[in-house]
């Protein structure tokens, strides 16, 4: 029911769970938060109170990075390095992995689904 | 794993030297370079370097952005001919 940071709103799941919801909390900065406020990451989200969700959402706003401004960095990032020109850019805008995988065979999340004329499997 | 912090960034000293020297006169003339490792320091920008790819010397503009990369980041070392295309027409394979 509680509304935090933007249109998320997690259920009656544990608060620790219920807030790596939000893009940008994970199980650390959930734990970490709930370390700050003074909240049991063991208690359910319904049973908050307006003004422990208030907290709650402050330390969010105040301290951390998350959804579409978080998102906005992420894609910021990105964007320079395909404007510099650099190795990563160009792997970026080809679509293939980054991080110097292999590509001869799988990085199909990359890739996408594999294409080639004609039936499916593909050779060299 | 980045580079220990202790050593600080690995800049070429020859290559630094000749930037910084040109800095000072003002000069402005492309560096040929084969230290594809050294680090883009802030004296680079607004320069051009020739990054030596294994076969030639790639001209890159230095901007503010690529300060903290490696100067072999902007020279590709492989040449992509690309594959033959969807359409089933051979756009020339490697």
């Amino acid at each position: 029911m509680a509304r935090i940071a933007g249109v998320d709103i997690p259920n009656d799941k544990r608060l620790e769970v219920s807030l790596t919801y939000i893009f940008g909390i994970g199980r650390t900065s959930a734990l970490k938060i709930c370390e700050k406020t003074g909240l049991d990451p063991d208690r359910r989200v319904k049973d908050l109170n307006e003004e422990e969700t208030i907290k709650i959402r402050n330390v969010i706003e105040n301290d951390y990075k998350v959804e579409g401004s978080l998102r906005g960095e992420v894609s910021y990032n990105i964007k320079r390095l395909m404007d510099i020109g650099c190795y990563r850019g160009q792997r970026h805008k080809r679509g293939l992995p980054v991080h110097g995988q292999r590509t001869s065979t799988n990085a199909r999340t990359r890739k996408g689904p594999r294409a080639r004329p004609g039936a499916g499997k593909k050779k060299k | 794993m980045g580079r220990s912090l202790k050593k600080g960034p690995y800049i070429d000293k020859k290559l630094l030297g000749r930037i910084i020297e040109m800095n000072r006169s003002g000069g402005k003339r492309v560096v040929k370079t084969w230290a594809r490792r050294s680090t883009i320091s802030p004296e680079f920008v607004g320069h051009t370097v020739a990054i030596h790819n294994g076969n030639k010397f790639i001209p890159i503009y230095i901007n503010e952005n690529m300060v903290g990369h490696k100067l072999g980041e902007f020279a590709i070392t492989r040449t992509y001919r690309g594959h033959t295309s969807k359409t089933g027409k051979d756009k020339g394979k490697k």
